[in-house]
């Protein structure tokens, strides 16, 4: 047999290998150059004059106009949400009510990508997250939601569960549809009306959801959304026609509504910050700590109140553990919020960013050593490269203070006890990772945890199924499950 | 330790901590894990070098009770040139036969060849005969012109415990298949937890493998995406604490340019872009090479492709 | 000229196919001929539904729920073809709403079934519903789509599989439904209906060593203690329920309550 003729020499050298960009197509959300408010079934513009710009914080583009609604057009939308409640909602068939919220939750997953890419233009996060976590939970929990509608009674065996009323709801900006469904769809299942604010520098979502409401044919204001800033928030929790309030953001302002709520009884829930401890053991599966560790702290920039973003790990793991960290953020992509390989957004506003160099910066003069990956941050926009810090002191504000950004501080341990001394000595009690492959110390550290959510060799998981709320300062109430229904019920003996 | 495998008196410490701890796999972990860098977005540049490396990378393999002279022969013609009408495609890395069938393919490819032939061995693919047979069997594909060897693992004796077994044959291998490079199949569908493809693999790697392979591809399941990462951890772990690189093989189940393009994802994000080389990473794949020339041709066109088009050997 | 229709064909419903009966025979009911299973029907169906309980369990109680509303959407789709072998619309509307209701038990059942256990020591333990596997139901003849539809809701929403010996007198409504199952995401072999003569079948059914339960409560009184009788040959459990409303308690009979106890120590 003859040989067959070859070709040169077998190439020595690896690829120079970078993935090329991939852009999620932009057009397919086509934004409106202004959105009024949703009050009774309408858009309307606000009685105060006023709109504002909402941008892109990946470029600070400017994406559309928005209005800023005053007291007067929150008071027109509890108007409009108790007129709904009285004259139908609160007595519709529960099935029906049901049916209402089941086909929110069949549009959401029809326009699901469309929403997605709203949602990373307004706010930043990348459209991976967008696309495969907030969508879908936001579907799934209004899917949860609409079978609660008509089974209430089975929730609360022997009492007469019944809606509050009208509800004032006002979420944050780091998962602003997401936020939306787990606020709205109790909200509804139980038989209750909403005035709904979301966040100052996130108000598409919301907007857009306005014309999913249309779509599912939901009476005329049963939902309203009502934009703005601060203030908007503000008048909406001080607005006498609430028979509930619900808040979700900061602790700050938390125990401002707190102090405004008080003495008009009316139930308030409150879901606020965190500074969570991912505590990993030596003998955890290493690199799938690794990965729980990065995905606890830089999914959605840190921008998560119960971020993994305290790291103690036992003394005897800590070098292999942090080299491994380390290696691993050097994969990190960080940029367009578009392109679907990237994995840490842009930073939600310039407030923000301004807080997290603040706090990076108090860090840095406590003595504490920084490691952040080779990153090209983007000129215009707000960026953070991903952060780590270890040698840091329990007391440094870092290890104390929310950050609210890809930041990690790392400390030490070596006895469970310790572990879990450390991960309680904080006035929050939002959640904690536990990381070890013995079962018996994993329910041996959730039962001593102080958080209302315990993540075992995982983080970051949410479903509608499972209740979600804090301990101590990190707010009171649930939102999930069976347990998040009682926020919106009474119980008439 | 002695030939039958125990520890005599004084033992030496365990393997731990001069080699990585050998430590568990959280599956659910893995897989999120696997799953995720699987959703990497390649697109044009980025994706012709990509297509264009898996073809270098591939060992094109033929594996059958059937294999004949002429069956191996037109494996190595589209071995050396794998796209008659694309002179730009280049070479795979290596055809992969049965010991018999060795002396064709160097025939075919001659002394100067590029595309390197490797040869299974040690009674592939179950393993279950005594080491003097598998060691001949070794010996008999060197002598015939192989430049690798594709081992099997006992599972029998891995499932049952018998790590030291596993580890002295492995050892006994490697040195009867010199000059050849030894690649060693965990058959990691047979091993069936992932905490157990971390040790295989540990094992493998300690007893001196030049890659460690996830299958025969004579059973399902056979490489998977969660099982390349595993393994490639492992090898990084190895890397970290000896200096020692072990080369990683999927073989079997890699049917399609998109998943072999999902490996090079976890590859070069598990141990860094310096492994994105056949001299480290192999695919032992058939039918992969005609999707990927599909691709190429889609990438260069614009017109997605029909098989009639590429030769099937 | 008028239009000659395309008549439709009765047929059996076994592992998401509409296969005759492999006796060859039919019967005539309500106008029109339908198949009549056999015992090896039975069999057939009995081994689709074991093959087919894998995956419905498997798959996460959000995906049964989203399975089952969408059988709602395709039964809503076909209310009129249904309404044609009932009853009318009524009992059509209160058949869709019904597996609504049950689509929406799929995530919370194990909520209400289950839950951690307060025991007196070291130990974590908690219980969870999880289904008893193949179910036999042996259909209510009236209502002909709601009594179906109520008894097979249950089990489906509990993570069985089921096999159902349709009522001899009403066999359409329950080959309508058929219909609108396959069209539904549900997997093949999830639910198997046996149109026929369920003097034939039911035992068959109840005295099948790989049946789990046996859900009585369209046999007659009569037939019924026969059935019982055959039913303890494994000791499967025995149900009957309502053919007409709805309540968690007509899924707690057919699933099973496991639990688990973990230490809890450093």
């Amino acid at each position: 047999m003859s040989e067959i003729e070859h070709r040169g020499p077998a190439a020595p050298a690896p690829l120079e290998w970078e993935y090329a960009p991939a852009p999620e197509a932009r057009d397919i959300v086509s934004l409106r150059e202004r959105y009024g408010l949703y009050i009774g079934g309408e858009v309307v513009d606000p009685r105060s004059g006023e709109w504002f710009t909402t941008s892109s914080p990946a470029d600070e583009s400017p994406l559309a106009e928005v209005a800023q609604a005053s007291g007067e057009d929150v008071d027109l939308a509890v108007g409009a949400a108790r007129a709904a409640y009285e004259n139908g909602w609160s007595s519709l068939r529960p099935a029906e009510r049901a049916k209402y919220l089941f086909r929110i939750a069949r549009i959401l997953q029809e326009r699901a990508r469309e929403l997605a890419v709203a949602e990373s233009l307004d706010g930043g996060k990348p459209i991976k997250e967008s696309r495969d976590v907030d969508l879908p939970l936001a579907a799934a929990h209004f899917f949860y939601h609409a079978g609660w509608a008509d089974k209430l009674e089975y929730a609360f065996p022997n009492r007469k569960p019944r809606p509050l009323g009208v509800a004032g709801q006002i979420i944050p900006w780091n998962f602003p549809l997401l936020m939306l469904a787990w606020k709205v769809a109790p909200a509804l299942a139980c038989g209750n009306t909403v005035v709904l604010k979301p966040a100052e520098t996130t108000p598409l979502t919301a907007l857009m959801f306005a014309d999913v409401c249309r779509q599912a044919g939901l009476p005329a204001g049963v939902v309203n959304i009502v934009t703005g800033d601060g203030s908007t928030g503000a008048e909406l929790v001080r607005n006498d026609g609430l028979d509930k309030v619900a808040f979700t953001g900061s602790t700050d302002v938390g125990k401002a509504i707190q102090r405004e709520v008080a003495g008009r009884g009316i139930p308030l829930t409150l879901e606020l910050g965190g500074k969570a401890a991912n505590i990993v053991f030596d003998d955890c599966a290493l690199d799938q700590a690794v990965e729980g560790i990065v995905n606890g702290i830089y999914f959605n920039q840190g921008h998560v109140c119960c971020a993994g973003s305290r790291l103690l790990v036992q003394e005897s793991i800590a070098e292999q553990l942090i080299g491994k960290l380390k290696r691993r953020l050097q994969t990190l992509r960080v940029g367009d919020p578009l392109d679907k390989n990237t994995d840490v957004g842009a930073i939600n506003s310039r407030a923000q960013l301004e807080k997290i160099r603040d706090l990076v910066a108090s860090g840095e003069a406590d003595g504490a050593e920084i490691y952040q990956p080779p990153c090209v941050l983007p000129e215009r926009g707000y960026w953070f490269a991903p952060t780590v810090f270890t040698n840091v002191a329990q007391s440094s504000r870092i290890a104390t203070e929310e950050i609210f950004g890809p930041v990690l501080s790392v400390l030490t341990f070596r006895t469970p006890a310790e572990a879990v001394e450390k991960a309680n000595n904080t006035p929050y009690g939002l959640s904690a990772g536990v990381w070890t492959e013995k079962g018996s110390r994993i329910l041996w550290m959730a039962s001593r945890l102080r958080a209302g959510v315990v993540w075992a060799n995982t983080f970051n998981r949410f479903d509608p199924a499972s209740p979600f709320g804090g301990y101590k300062e990190s707010g009171f109430g649930r939102e999930g499950g069976r347990h998040g229904l009682e926020a919106y019920l009474r119980f008439d003996e | 330790m002695d030939g039958t495998g125990t520890l005599t008196r004084g033992f030496e410490l365990p393997l731990e901590p001069r080699l990585p701890r050998i430590g568990a796999v959280d599956a659910v972990a893995l897989e999120a894990r696997a799953a995720d860098l699987a959703k990497r977005s390649i697109k044009r540049e980025s994706k012709m070098a990509a297509l264009d490396l898996i073809v270098r990378m591939t060992d094109l393999t033929t594996l059958e009770g059937a294999d004949t002279p002429g069956k191996v022969a037109a494996l190595c013609q589209k071995a050396v040139r794998p796209d008659p009408f694309d002179p730009s495609i280049p070479s795979v890395a290596a055809v992969c036969v049965y010991p018999n069938l060795v002396p064709v393919a160097r025939a075919r490819l001659g002394p100067d060849r590029t595309v390197r032939i490797a040869s299974v061995a040690t009674a592939f693919p179950s393993g279950q005969s005594p080491i003097e047979v598998k060691l001949a069997d070794v010996r008999a594909a060197v002598e015939m012109g192989a430049d690798e060897v594709d081992m099997v693992i006992d599972r029998g004796a891995f499932l049952s415990g018998r790590y030291a077994k596993v580890y002295d044959e492995i050892v006994k291998v490697k040195e009867a298949a010199a000059p050849a490079h030894l690649k060693v199949i965990l058959e990691t569908g047979e091993l069936a937890t992932y905490d157990n493809v971390r040790r295989a693999s540990l094992l493998a790697m300690a007893a001196g493998a030049d890659f460690i392979k996830t299958s025969t591809g004579k059973i399902n399941p056979a490489s998977t995406l969660p099982v390349t990462l595993c393994m490639l951890e492992t090898i990084r772990d190895v890397e970290a604490e000896t200096g020692r690189q072990v080369g990683m093989k999927p073989a079997g189940g890699i049917r399609h340019a998109k998943l072999a393009i999902q490996h090079l994802c976890v590859l070069s994000e598990t141990l860094g872009r310096d492994w994105l080389t056949p001299e480290r990473f192999r695919f032992g794949a058939s039918s992969l090479v005609n999707d990927v020339l599909m691709q190429i041709r889609k990438q260069k066109t614009g017109a997605y492709q029909s098989p009639d088009y590429f030769t099937v050997d | 000229m008028s239009r000659l229709p395309v008549r439709k064909t009765y047929k059996l419903y076994i592992g998401g196919a509409f296969p005759r009966s492999e006796s060859g025979r039919t019967y005539e009911a309500e106008g029109q001929n339908v198949a009549r299973a056999s015992r090896k029907d039975a069999r057939d169906a009995v081994r689709a539904a074991r093959g087919a309980v894998a995956k419905w369990s498997g798959a996460t109680a959000y995906n049964r729920g989203q399975v089952l509303y969408r059988m709602a959407e395709m039964m809503e789709t076909r209310a009129a073809d249904l309404a044609a072998v009932c009853s009318g619309t009524a009992e059509v509307e209160r058949s869709i709403d019904r597996v609504v209701w049950y689509a929406g038990w799929a995530d919370k059942l194990a909520q209400v079934l289950g839950g951690a256990n307060p025991v007196a020591g070291p130990y974590f333990n908690f219980t969870i519903p999880e289904p008893t596997g193949v179910v036999a139901i042996v259909a209510p003849s009236e209502p002909a789509l709601e009594g179906l539809v109520s008894r097979l809701l249950p089990a489906l929403v509990g993570g069985n599989a089921t096999v159902v010996a349709a009522s001899q007198g009403h066999p359409l409504a329950a080959v309508e439904l058929a219909e609108a199952v396959a069209t539904s995401d549900m997997p093949g072999g999830v639910v198997n209906i046996l149109t026929g003569d369920p003097a034939e079948i039911a035992p068959i059914l109840a005295g099948h060593m790989d049946v789990n339960a046996l859900d009585l409560t369209g046999a007659d009184a009569e037939s019924a203690a026969e059935l019982e009788r055959l039913a303890a040959e494994n000791v499967k459990r025995v149900v009957r329920g309502q053919a007409t409303g709805q309540s968690v308690w007509e899924i707690e009979p057919l699933v099973e309550a496991k639990t688990v106890w973990h230490p809890i120590g450093v």
